[in-house]
Protein backbone atom coordinates (compact mmCIF):
# COMPACT_ATOMS: atom_id res chain seq x y z
CA UNK A 1 0.00 0.00 0.00
CA UNK A 2 1.54 2.92 -0.85
CA UNK A 3 0.68 6.09 0.76
CA UNK A 4 0.26 9.82 -1.05
CA UNK A 5 2.25 11.69 0.93
CA UNK A 6 5.84 11.51 1.09
CA UNK A 7 6.43 11.31 4.68
CA UNK A 8 5.35 8.04 6.43
CA UNK A 9 6.56 6.36 3.03
CA UNK A 10 9.11 4.86 5.37
CA UNK A 11 7.15 3.78 8.39
CA UNK A 12 8.21 0.37 9.04
CA UNK A 13 4.30 -0.65 9.47
CA UNK A 14 2.94 -0.72 6.89
CA UNK A 15 5.79 -0.39 4.60
CA UNK A 16 8.21 -3.29 5.17
CA UNK A 17 10.83 -3.21 2.69
CA UNK A 18 14.25 -4.08 3.41
CA UNK A 19 16.21 -1.16 2.20
CA UNK A 20 14.31 0.77 4.21
CA UNK A 21 14.80 -1.16 7.50
CA UNK A 22 18.15 -1.02 6.75
CA UNK A 23 17.99 2.71 6.31
CA UNK A 24 16.19 3.08 9.45
CA UNK A 25 18.86 0.73 11.63
CA UNK A 26 21.98 3.09 10.12
CA UNK A 27 19.88 6.04 11.63
CA UNK A 28 19.06 4.53 14.63
CA UNK A 29 22.71 3.59 15.06
CA UNK A 30 23.98 6.76 14.05
CA UNK A 31 22.23 8.17 16.92
CA UNK A 32 23.45 5.80 19.58
CA UNK A 33 26.96 6.73 18.50
CA UNK A 34 26.08 10.96 18.69
CA UNK A 35 25.10 10.04 22.19
CA UNK A 36 28.20 7.55 23.32
CA UNK A 37 30.12 10.33 24.75
CA UNK A 38 27.56 10.96 26.89
CA UNK A 39 27.20 7.88 28.11
CA UNK A 40 30.63 6.85 28.50
CA UNK A 41 30.87 10.54 30.69
CA UNK A 42 27.75 9.73 33.16
CA UNK A 43 29.37 5.93 32.90
CA UNK A 44 32.77 7.06 33.79
CA UNK A 45 31.34 9.54 36.68
CA UNK A 46 29.80 6.60 38.62
CA UNK A 47 33.01 4.51 38.21
CA UNK A 48 35.90 4.50 40.96
CA UNK A 49 39.25 5.58 40.11
CA UNK A 50 40.68 1.89 39.72
CA UNK A 51 37.93 1.24 37.52
CA UNK A 52 38.16 3.75 34.56
CA UNK A 53 40.71 1.68 32.52
CA UNK A 54 37.68 -0.76 32.71
CA UNK A 55 35.75 0.40 29.84
CA UNK A 56 33.20 -0.98 29.89
CA UNK A 57 29.81 1.02 29.53
CA UNK A 58 27.78 -0.12 32.34
CA UNK A 59 29.94 0.44 35.49
CA UNK A 60 30.48 -3.07 37.88
CA UNK A 61 30.12 -1.69 41.08
CA UNK A 62 28.34 1.99 40.59
CA UNK A 63 28.94 5.05 43.05
CA UNK A 64 27.87 8.25 43.89
CA UNK A 65 31.30 9.32 45.56
CA UNK A 66 33.10 11.29 42.68
CA UNK A 67 30.10 13.63 42.75
CA UNK A 68 30.17 13.70 46.48
CA UNK A 69 34.23 14.58 46.06
CA UNK A 70 33.73 17.01 43.41
CA UNK A 71 30.80 18.77 45.57
CA UNK A 72 31.99 18.70 48.38
CA UNK A 73 34.32 21.92 47.92
CA UNK A 74 31.24 23.99 47.07
CA UNK A 75 33.00 25.25 43.82
CA UNK A 76 30.59 23.72 41.17
CA UNK A 77 27.71 24.67 43.39
CA UNK A 78 28.81 28.29 43.15
CA UNK A 79 29.91 27.91 39.74
CA UNK A 80 26.31 26.56 39.00
CA UNK A 81 24.47 29.36 40.61
CA UNK A 82 27.14 31.96 38.86
CA UNK A 83 25.67 30.47 35.48
CA UNK A 84 22.07 29.91 36.65
CA UNK A 85 22.29 33.57 37.40
CA UNK A 86 24.00 35.01 34.75
CA UNK A 87 22.21 33.09 32.12
CA UNK A 88 18.47 33.89 33.64
CA UNK A 89 19.23 37.49 33.55
CA UNK A 90 20.65 37.76 30.10
CA UNK A 91 17.82 35.90 28.89
CA UNK A 92 15.39 38.18 30.65
CA UNK A 93 16.83 41.13 29.51
CA UNK A 94 16.93 39.94 25.97
CA UNK A 95 13.85 38.90 26.04
CA UNK A 96 12.86 42.33 26.62
CA UNK A 97 15.02 44.91 25.25
CA UNK A 98 14.91 42.87 21.89
CA UNK A 99 11.22 42.41 21.62
CA UNK A 100 10.32 46.24 22.45
CA UNK A 101 13.32 47.63 19.92
CA UNK A 102 11.91 45.12 16.81
CA UNK A 103 8.13 46.62 18.24
CA UNK A 104 9.32 49.61 18.18
CA UNK A 105 10.80 49.33 14.50
CA UNK A 106 7.74 46.66 13.31
CA UNK A 107 5.12 49.00 14.49
CA UNK A 108 6.17 52.75 14.44
CA UNK A 109 6.84 55.68 11.93
CA UNK A 110 9.12 57.79 13.01
CA UNK A 111 12.51 59.92 11.78
CA UNK A 112 15.88 57.56 12.36
CA UNK A 113 13.52 54.42 11.90
CA UNK A 114 15.40 52.61 8.76
CA UNK A 115 18.96 53.94 10.33
CA UNK A 116 18.60 52.24 13.57
CA UNK A 117 17.25 49.50 11.87
CA UNK A 118 20.32 49.38 9.25
CA UNK A 119 22.89 50.00 12.12
CA UNK A 120 21.62 47.52 14.94
CA UNK A 121 22.15 45.20 11.17
CA UNK A 122 25.64 45.88 10.54
CA UNK A 123 26.29 44.74 14.39
CA UNK A 124 25.57 41.80 13.15
CA UNK A 125 28.78 41.67 10.88
CA UNK A 126 31.20 42.44 13.61
CA UNK A 127 32.42 39.20 15.74
CA UNK A 128 32.87 38.88 19.64
CA UNK A 129 36.51 38.46 18.89
CA UNK A 130 37.18 42.16 17.81
CA UNK A 131 35.06 43.36 20.65
CA UNK A 132 36.79 41.61 23.64
CA UNK A 133 39.67 43.89 23.65
CA UNK A 134 37.88 47.19 24.17
CA UNK A 135 35.18 44.90 26.38
CA UNK A 136 37.90 44.31 28.12
CA UNK A 137 39.61 47.25 28.82
CA UNK A 138 36.19 49.21 29.46
CA UNK A 139 35.55 46.45 32.24
CA UNK A 140 39.28 47.23 33.60
CA UNK A 141 38.67 51.24 33.91
CA UNK A 142 35.07 50.87 35.36
CA UNK A 143 36.29 48.16 38.00
CA UNK A 144 33.68 44.97 36.45
CA UNK A 145 36.27 42.60 36.18
CA UNK A 146 35.14 39.74 38.67
CA UNK A 147 31.64 40.99 38.66
CA UNK A 148 28.61 39.59 37.22
CA UNK A 149 27.91 42.64 35.64
CA UNK A 150 31.48 42.22 33.76
CA UNK A 151 30.24 39.04 32.51
CA UNK A 152 27.08 40.06 31.14
CA UNK A 153 26.95 43.59 29.66
CA UNK A 154 27.85 42.61 26.52
CA UNK A 155 25.01 40.45 25.67
CA UNK A 156 22.46 42.34 27.57
CA UNK A 157 20.56 43.25 23.98
CA UNK A 158 21.12 41.55 20.87
CA UNK A 159 20.80 41.85 17.17
CA UNK A 160 19.62 38.50 16.18
CA UNK A 161 16.96 38.97 18.89
CA UNK A 162 16.10 42.06 17.82
CA UNK A 163 15.29 40.40 14.16
CA UNK A 164 13.83 37.24 14.97
CA UNK A 165 11.27 39.19 16.75
CA UNK A 166 10.76 42.04 14.36
CA UNK A 167 9.43 38.96 12.09
CA UNK A 168 7.25 38.17 14.32
CA UNK A 169 5.78 41.17 15.47
CA UNK A 170 5.02 42.33 11.43
CA UNK A 171 2.62 39.54 10.83
CA UNK A 172 0.69 40.88 14.27
CA UNK A 173 -2.40 42.78 12.90
CA UNK A 174 -2.97 46.38 12.99
CA UNK A 175 -6.21 46.13 13.68
CA UNK A 176 -5.63 44.92 17.34
CA UNK A 177 -2.94 47.49 18.66
CA UNK A 178 -5.41 50.37 17.15
CA UNK A 179 -8.72 48.65 18.99
CA UNK A 180 -6.22 49.06 21.94
CA UNK A 181 -5.73 52.70 21.34
CA UNK A 182 -9.01 53.23 21.30
CA UNK A 183 -9.88 51.22 24.36
CA UNK A 184 -7.33 53.40 26.11
CA UNK A 185 -3.79 51.70 26.85
CA UNK A 186 -0.68 53.44 26.32
CA UNK A 187 1.69 52.19 23.90
CA UNK A 188 3.66 50.43 26.64
CA UNK A 189 0.70 48.68 27.70
CA UNK A 190 -0.55 47.79 23.97
CA UNK A 191 2.89 45.89 23.54
CA UNK A 192 3.32 44.54 26.98
CA UNK A 193 -0.53 43.39 26.90
CA UNK A 194 -1.61 42.71 23.32
CA UNK A 195 1.15 42.09 21.38
CA UNK A 196 4.20 40.38 23.27
CA UNK A 197 1.38 37.24 23.76
CA UNK A 198 0.76 37.25 20.37
CA UNK A 199 4.17 36.22 19.19
CA UNK A 200 5.35 33.74 22.81
CA UNK A 201 6.20 30.46 20.47
CA UNK A 202 8.85 33.29 18.84
CA UNK A 203 9.92 34.46 22.31
CA UNK A 204 10.36 31.50 23.66
CA UNK A 205 12.70 30.43 20.80
CA UNK A 206 14.72 33.71 21.94
CA UNK A 207 14.20 32.54 25.24
CA UNK A 208 15.88 28.84 24.24
CA UNK A 209 19.14 30.49 22.25
CA UNK A 210 19.80 33.14 24.56
CA UNK A 211 19.95 31.04 27.51
CA UNK A 212 21.77 27.84 26.11
CA UNK A 213 24.50 30.36 24.73
CA UNK A 214 24.90 31.99 27.63
CA UNK A 215 24.69 28.68 29.75
CA UNK A 216 27.49 27.49 27.20
CA UNK A 217 29.54 30.76 26.81
CA UNK A 218 33.49 30.38 27.44
CA UNK A 219 35.49 32.64 25.62
CA UNK A 220 34.59 36.22 27.26
CA UNK A 221 33.88 34.68 30.81
CA UNK A 222 37.33 33.55 30.63
CA UNK A 223 38.80 36.96 30.03
CA UNK A 224 36.64 38.96 32.16
CA UNK A 225 37.34 36.51 35.26
CA UNK A 226 40.20 35.73 37.68
CA UNK A 227 38.24 34.82 40.63
CA UNK A 228 37.41 31.48 41.27
CA UNK A 229 34.43 32.50 42.73
CA UNK A 230 33.25 34.36 40.16
CA UNK A 231 33.75 31.98 37.38
CA UNK A 232 30.93 30.31 35.15
CA UNK A 233 30.40 26.48 35.02
CA UNK A 234 32.01 25.79 31.65
CA UNK A 235 35.28 27.70 32.87
CA UNK A 236 34.94 26.65 36.45
CA UNK A 237 35.14 23.33 34.84
CA UNK A 238 37.98 23.74 32.55
CA UNK A 239 40.46 25.30 35.39
CA UNK A 240 38.67 22.16 37.22
CA UNK A 241 39.53 19.48 34.56
CA UNK A 242 43.11 21.13 34.53
CA UNK A 243 43.85 21.13 38.16
CA UNK A 244 42.57 16.81 38.25
CA UNK A 245 45.23 16.68 34.86
CA UNK A 246 44.47 12.46 34.71
CA UNK A 247 42.16 11.59 37.13
CA UNK A 248 39.46 11.59 34.35
CA UNK A 249 36.99 10.08 36.92
CA UNK A 250 36.30 13.16 38.51
CA UNK A 251 36.83 15.19 35.44
CA UNK A 252 34.02 13.55 33.94
CA UNK A 253 31.76 13.86 37.00
CA UNK A 254 32.73 17.81 36.39
CA UNK A 255 32.13 17.52 32.77
CA UNK A 256 28.71 15.59 33.83
CA UNK A 257 27.56 18.35 36.31
CA UNK A 258 28.05 21.19 33.25
CA UNK A 259 26.13 18.97 30.89
CA UNK A 260 23.09 17.25 32.92
CA UNK A 261 21.29 21.04 33.67
CA UNK A 262 20.63 21.63 29.67
CA UNK A 263 19.93 18.29 28.97
CA UNK A 264 17.40 17.59 31.96
CA UNK A 265 15.40 20.84 30.62
CA UNK A 266 15.49 19.31 27.67
CA UNK A 267 14.59 16.20 28.47
CA UNK A 268 11.01 18.33 29.62
CA UNK A 269 10.91 20.49 27.07
CA UNK A 270 11.87 18.44 23.85
CA UNK A 271 8.64 19.96 21.47
CA UNK A 272 9.63 23.51 22.34
CA UNK A 273 13.27 23.27 21.78
CA UNK A 274 12.91 21.56 18.45
CA UNK A 275 10.37 23.63 17.46
CA UNK A 276 12.21 26.85 18.87
CA UNK A 277 15.35 26.39 17.16
CA UNK A 278 14.19 25.62 13.68
CA UNK A 279 11.85 28.89 14.67
CA UNK A 280 15.04 30.17 15.03
CA UNK A 281 16.99 28.67 12.74
CA UNK A 282 14.65 29.61 9.66
CA UNK A 283 13.73 33.35 10.42
CA UNK A 284 16.63 34.79 11.87
CA UNK B 1 3.71 73.38 31.80
CA UNK B 2 4.27 69.21 32.24
CA UNK B 3 7.08 68.07 30.22
CA UNK B 4 6.60 65.45 27.51
CA UNK B 5 6.16 62.66 29.54
CA UNK B 6 5.34 59.71 27.41
CA UNK B 7 3.58 57.68 30.54
CA UNK B 8 0.72 60.58 30.41
CA UNK B 9 -2.81 59.49 29.06
CA UNK B 10 -3.49 61.19 26.04
CA UNK B 11 -5.94 64.42 26.44
CA UNK B 12 -4.32 65.41 30.08
CA UNK B 13 -3.24 68.71 28.63
CA UNK B 14 -0.06 70.34 28.35
CA UNK B 15 2.74 69.80 25.87
CA UNK B 16 2.12 65.94 25.12
CA UNK B 17 -1.76 66.96 25.06
CA UNK B 18 -0.93 69.12 22.41
CA UNK B 19 1.15 66.35 20.17
CA UNK B 20 -0.71 65.13 17.29
CA UNK B 21 -1.06 61.06 16.79
CA UNK B 22 2.23 61.18 15.04
CA UNK B 23 3.97 63.02 17.53
CA UNK B 24 3.17 61.43 20.19
CA UNK B 25 4.23 57.87 17.61
CA UNK B 26 7.65 59.34 17.72
CA UNK B 27 8.03 60.40 21.27
CA UNK B 28 7.09 56.64 22.17
CA UNK B 29 8.96 55.10 19.37
CA UNK B 30 12.22 56.96 21.27
CA UNK B 31 11.67 56.07 24.70
CA UNK B 32 11.24 52.89 24.03
CA UNK B 33 14.52 52.75 21.23
CA UNK B 34 16.44 55.10 23.69
CA UNK B 35 18.00 52.72 25.94
CA UNK B 36 19.15 49.83 23.80
CA UNK B 37 20.41 52.39 21.27
CA UNK B 38 22.37 53.74 23.73
CA UNK B 39 23.98 50.07 24.39
CA UNK B 40 24.45 49.71 20.81
CA UNK B 41 26.68 52.71 20.77
CA UNK B 42 28.49 52.23 23.82
CA UNK B 43 28.91 48.56 23.69
CA UNK B 44 29.17 47.59 19.54
CA UNK B 45 30.00 50.84 17.77
CA UNK B 46 32.26 52.42 19.92
CA UNK B 47 34.29 49.23 20.64
CA UNK B 48 34.06 48.55 17.36
CA UNK B 49 36.06 51.79 16.25
CA UNK B 50 38.31 51.03 19.23
CA UNK B 51 39.33 47.87 17.42
CA UNK B 52 40.65 49.55 14.36
CA UNK B 53 42.34 52.37 16.09
CA UNK B 54 44.04 49.84 18.57
CA UNK B 55 45.07 47.84 15.72
CA UNK B 56 47.33 50.98 14.59
CA UNK B 57 49.09 51.06 18.10
CA UNK B 58 51.55 49.43 20.51
CA UNK B 59 50.06 48.91 23.86
CA UNK B 60 51.01 46.57 26.56
CA UNK B 61 48.75 48.47 29.07
CA UNK B 62 51.45 49.71 31.16
CA UNK B 63 52.28 52.45 29.22
CA UNK B 64 50.23 55.09 26.98
CA UNK B 65 49.36 53.04 23.67
CA UNK B 66 51.51 54.77 20.78
CA UNK B 67 50.33 54.71 17.39
CA UNK B 68 52.37 52.72 14.94
CA UNK B 69 50.48 53.24 11.71
CA UNK B 70 50.18 49.69 10.12
CA UNK B 71 53.04 48.02 11.60
CA UNK B 72 51.09 45.02 13.58
CA UNK B 73 49.72 44.26 10.16
CA UNK B 74 53.27 44.09 8.51
CA UNK B 75 54.48 42.12 11.45
CA UNK B 76 51.70 39.69 11.32
CA UNK B 77 52.07 38.54 7.75
CA UNK B 78 55.59 37.99 7.83
CA UNK B 79 55.06 36.09 11.10
CA UNK B 80 55.29 32.30 10.21
CA UNK B 81 53.00 31.80 13.19
CA UNK B 82 50.22 33.54 11.33
CA UNK B 83 50.25 31.64 8.44
CA UNK B 84 50.71 28.25 10.22
CA UNK B 85 47.40 29.33 12.21
CA UNK B 86 45.74 31.06 9.12
CA UNK B 87 46.66 27.62 7.24
CA UNK B 88 45.10 25.68 10.44
CA UNK B 89 41.67 27.93 10.69
CA UNK B 90 40.61 27.52 6.89
CA UNK B 91 41.46 23.62 7.42
CA UNK B 92 39.04 23.79 10.04
CA UNK B 93 36.39 25.36 7.59
CA UNK B 94 36.80 23.82 4.34
CA UNK B 95 37.35 20.00 5.87
CA UNK B 96 34.95 20.52 8.46
CA UNK B 97 32.01 22.33 6.87
CA UNK B 98 31.54 19.86 3.93
CA UNK B 99 31.63 17.03 6.18
CA UNK B 100 29.32 18.67 8.69
CA UNK B 101 26.60 20.09 6.11
CA UNK B 102 26.86 16.82 3.43
CA UNK B 103 26.54 14.57 6.99
CA UNK B 104 23.69 16.47 8.33
CA UNK B 105 21.51 16.71 5.35
CA UNK B 106 21.61 12.93 4.48
CA UNK B 107 20.61 12.51 8.07
CA UNK B 108 17.90 15.02 8.15
CA UNK B 109 16.64 13.77 4.71
CA UNK B 110 16.31 9.67 5.95
CA UNK B 111 15.08 11.29 8.99
CA UNK B 112 12.44 13.32 7.63
CA UNK B 113 11.19 10.22 6.54
CA UNK B 114 11.15 8.02 9.95
CA UNK B 115 7.88 7.58 11.32
CA UNK B 116 9.25 4.67 13.83
CA UNK B 117 10.62 6.18 17.04
CA UNK B 118 11.25 9.36 14.90
CA UNK B 119 11.00 11.86 17.93
CA UNK B 120 13.86 9.38 20.26
CA UNK B 121 16.10 9.19 17.12
CA UNK B 122 16.28 12.73 16.47
CA UNK B 123 16.58 13.71 19.92
CA UNK B 124 19.79 10.96 19.70
CA UNK B 125 21.24 13.66 17.22
CA UNK B 126 20.08 16.45 18.75
CA UNK B 127 21.37 15.78 22.36
CA UNK B 128 25.11 16.59 22.01
CA UNK B 129 24.12 20.71 20.39
CA UNK B 130 22.79 21.10 24.41
CA UNK B 131 25.94 20.20 25.53
CA UNK B 132 28.71 23.00 26.99
CA UNK B 133 31.47 23.04 24.58
CA UNK B 134 34.23 23.12 27.34
CA UNK B 135 32.73 19.94 28.96
CA UNK B 136 32.32 17.90 25.97
CA UNK B 137 36.13 18.52 25.01
CA UNK B 138 37.06 17.04 27.92
CA UNK B 139 35.30 14.51 27.53
CA UNK B 140 36.62 13.93 23.58
CA UNK B 141 40.10 14.29 25.42
CA UNK B 142 39.49 11.54 27.50
CA UNK B 143 38.41 9.25 24.52
CA UNK B 144 41.21 10.47 22.16
CA UNK B 145 43.76 9.39 24.73
CA UNK B 146 46.66 6.64 24.50
CA UNK B 147 45.70 3.07 25.56
CA UNK B 148 44.48 2.13 28.12
CA UNK B 149 42.37 4.90 28.70
CA UNK B 150 41.19 5.89 25.77
CA UNK B 151 37.76 4.75 24.64
CA UNK B 152 38.87 5.05 20.62
CA UNK B 153 41.82 3.51 21.32
CA UNK B 154 40.48 0.44 23.03
CA UNK B 155 37.91 0.08 20.26
CA UNK B 156 40.88 0.01 17.61
CA UNK B 157 42.44 -2.70 19.71
CA UNK B 158 40.40 -4.43 20.28
CA UNK B 159 39.39 -4.34 16.54
CA UNK B 160 43.45 -5.44 15.97
CA UNK B 161 44.21 -2.11 14.69
CA UNK B 162 47.45 -0.21 16.62
CA UNK B 163 46.84 2.50 18.40
CA UNK B 164 46.64 5.74 17.05
CA UNK B 165 48.17 9.53 19.07
CA UNK B 166 45.26 11.62 18.04
CA UNK B 167 45.92 14.44 19.70
CA UNK B 168 49.31 13.65 20.25
CA UNK B 169 50.32 13.78 16.66
CA UNK B 170 51.05 17.05 14.51
CA UNK B 171 48.35 15.21 11.61
CA UNK B 172 45.89 13.71 13.74
CA UNK B 173 45.78 16.46 16.20
CA UNK B 174 43.91 18.97 13.91
CA UNK B 175 41.47 16.37 12.76
CA UNK B 176 40.54 15.08 16.47
CA UNK B 177 39.35 18.47 17.45
CA UNK B 178 37.52 18.85 14.30
CA UNK B 179 35.50 16.22 14.72
CA UNK B 180 34.79 17.43 18.46
CA UNK B 181 33.43 20.20 16.65
CA UNK B 182 31.66 18.91 13.81
CA UNK B 183 29.54 16.51 16.68
CA UNK B 184 28.87 19.69 18.56
CA UNK B 185 26.95 20.86 16.23
CA UNK B 186 25.25 17.89 13.84
CA UNK B 187 22.08 18.15 15.85
CA UNK B 188 21.18 21.62 14.92
CA UNK B 189 21.65 21.24 11.24
CA UNK B 190 19.77 18.72 11.16
CA UNK B 191 17.40 20.54 12.41
CA UNK B 192 17.44 23.31 10.50
CA UNK B 193 17.53 20.66 7.24
CA UNK B 194 14.41 19.31 8.40
CA UNK B 195 12.69 22.46 8.93
CA UNK B 196 13.69 23.12 4.98
CA UNK B 197 12.78 20.15 3.92
CA UNK B 198 8.93 20.58 5.67
CA UNK B 199 8.57 23.33 4.34
CA UNK B 200 8.80 22.21 0.29
CA UNK B 201 5.22 21.69 -0.34
CA UNK B 202 4.19 18.09 -0.60
CA UNK B 203 2.49 18.89 -4.16
CA UNK B 204 5.78 19.45 -6.01
CA UNK B 205 6.53 15.59 -5.21
CA UNK B 206 3.19 15.00 -6.18
CA UNK B 207 3.25 16.17 -9.30
CA UNK B 208 6.60 15.10 -9.83
CA UNK B 209 5.87 11.42 -9.46
CA UNK B 210 2.93 12.11 -11.33
CA UNK B 211 5.45 12.57 -14.07
CA UNK B 212 7.19 9.49 -13.53
CA UNK B 213 10.47 10.80 -11.60
CA UNK B 214 12.11 8.47 -9.08
CA UNK B 215 13.62 8.46 -5.71
CA UNK B 216 16.60 9.84 -7.46
CA UNK B 217 15.62 12.55 -9.96
CA UNK B 218 13.36 13.96 -6.96
CA UNK B 219 16.28 14.52 -4.97
CA UNK B 220 18.46 15.96 -7.63
CA UNK B 221 16.05 18.50 -9.61
CA UNK B 222 13.56 19.31 -6.61
CA UNK B 223 14.87 19.00 -2.96
CA UNK B 224 18.38 20.18 -3.53
CA UNK B 225 17.30 23.03 -5.64
CA UNK B 226 14.70 23.95 -3.49
CA UNK B 227 16.40 24.00 0.20
CA UNK B 228 19.36 25.77 -1.46
CA UNK B 229 18.55 29.10 1.13
CA UNK B 230 18.77 26.26 4.15
CA UNK B 231 21.80 24.86 2.53
CA UNK B 232 23.45 28.78 2.18
CA UNK B 233 22.27 29.63 5.43
CA UNK B 234 24.09 26.53 7.26
CA UNK B 235 27.02 26.71 5.05
CA UNK B 236 27.86 30.19 6.42
CA UNK B 237 26.50 29.71 9.97
CA UNK B 238 29.19 26.60 9.95
CA UNK B 239 32.16 28.31 8.25
CA UNK B 240 31.56 30.92 10.34
CA UNK B 241 31.51 28.61 13.58
CA UNK B 242 34.87 27.03 12.66
CA UNK B 243 36.72 30.20 11.50
CA UNK B 244 35.65 31.22 15.21
CA UNK B 245 36.35 27.82 16.76
CA UNK B 246 38.22 27.88 20.37
CA UNK B 247 36.24 26.55 23.10
CA UNK B 248 37.45 22.85 22.46
CA UNK B 249 40.62 23.72 20.94
CA UNK B 250 41.16 25.64 24.43
CA UNK B 251 40.06 22.33 26.05
CA UNK B 252 41.50 19.86 24.56
CA UNK B 253 45.00 20.72 24.16
CA UNK B 254 45.76 22.90 27.28
CA UNK B 255 48.71 21.58 28.37
CA UNK B 256 50.40 23.61 24.99
CA UNK B 257 47.38 25.18 24.11
CA UNK B 258 47.02 25.18 20.07
CA UNK B 259 49.75 22.47 20.09
CA UNK B 260 51.36 20.14 19.64
CA UNK B 261 53.63 22.84 17.48
CA UNK B 262 50.76 24.90 16.99
CA UNK B 263 49.35 22.37 14.72
CA UNK B 264 45.93 23.05 16.06
CA UNK B 265 45.91 26.81 16.91
CA UNK B 266 43.20 28.73 15.43
CA UNK B 267 42.76 32.27 14.94
CA UNK B 268 41.21 32.80 17.83
CA UNK B 269 43.00 31.07 19.98
CA UNK B 270 45.62 33.34 18.72
CA UNK B 271 43.70 36.35 19.72
CA UNK B 272 43.68 35.23 23.12
CA UNK B 273 47.07 34.56 23.86
CA UNK B 274 48.51 37.58 22.27
CA UNK B 275 45.88 40.06 24.31
CA UNK B 276 45.11 38.06 27.14
CA UNK B 277 48.59 36.08 27.74
CA UNK B 278 51.12 38.56 26.15
CA UNK B 279 49.29 41.27 26.45
CA UNK B 280 49.97 42.91 23.23
CA UNK B 281 46.58 44.81 22.67
CA UNK B 282 47.62 46.30 19.95
CA UNK B 283 48.90 43.27 17.89
CA UNK B 284 46.01 41.39 19.63
CA UNK B 285 43.39 44.04 18.00
CA UNK B 286 45.29 43.76 14.36
CA UNK B 287 44.13 39.82 14.43
CA UNK B 288 41.02 40.63 15.07
CA UNK B 289 40.71 42.82 12.41
CA UNK B 290 41.90 39.95 9.90
CA UNK B 291 39.60 37.45 11.66
CA UNK B 292 36.95 40.41 10.82
CA UNK B 293 38.18 40.74 7.42
CA UNK B 294 37.77 37.20 6.65
CA UNK B 295 34.04 36.51 8.42
CA UNK B 296 33.25 39.49 6.88
CA UNK B 297 34.34 38.29 3.24
CA UNK B 298 32.04 35.37 4.08
CA UNK B 299 28.97 37.27 4.83
CA UNK B 300 28.77 39.57 1.61
CA UNK B 301 29.51 36.19 -0.21
CA UNK B 302 26.24 34.50 1.16
CA UNK B 303 24.40 37.88 0.14
CA UNK B 304 26.19 37.22 -3.44
CA UNK B 305 25.14 33.66 -3.65
CA UNK B 306 21.61 34.71 -2.58
CA UNK B 307 21.01 37.48 -4.30
CA UNK B 308 18.52 36.84 -7.06
CA UNK B 309 16.63 34.74 -4.82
Amino acid sequence: MSTHSERGAFAVYGNLRPGRIVAWTILFLGGIVMVTPLLFMFSTSLKSAGHVYDLRLIPEQPTLANYVKVLSDGRFARWFLNSTLIATLVTLSCLFFDSLVAYTLAKFTFPGRRLVFLAILSTLMIPTEMLVIPWYLMASKLGWIDTYWGIMFPGLVTAFGVFLMRQFFETVPNDFLEAARIDGLNEFAIWWKVALPLVTPALSALAIFTFLGNWTAFFWPLIVTTDPFLYTLPVGLSSFAVEQSIQWELIMTGAALATLPTLAIFLFFQRYIVRGVMLAGVKG
Amino acid sequence: MSVTSPRRSPGSGGAWGRLSIAGKQIVWAWAFLALPVAFFAIVRFYPTLEAFYLSLTDWDLLSEPRLVGFDNYRKLFADPVFWQVFRNTFAYLIFGTPIAIVLSFVIAYYLDRVTFLHGTIRALYFLPYLTTAAAMAWVWRWFYQPPPIGVINGLLGAAGISAQPFLRSVDQALPAIMLTAIWAHLGFQIIIFMAGLRAIPASYYEAARIDGLGEGAILARITIPLLKPTTVFLVVFSSIGFLRIFDQVYNMTSNDPGGPLNSTKPLVLMIYQTAFSSYQMGYAAAQTVVLFAILFSISMAQLWILRNR
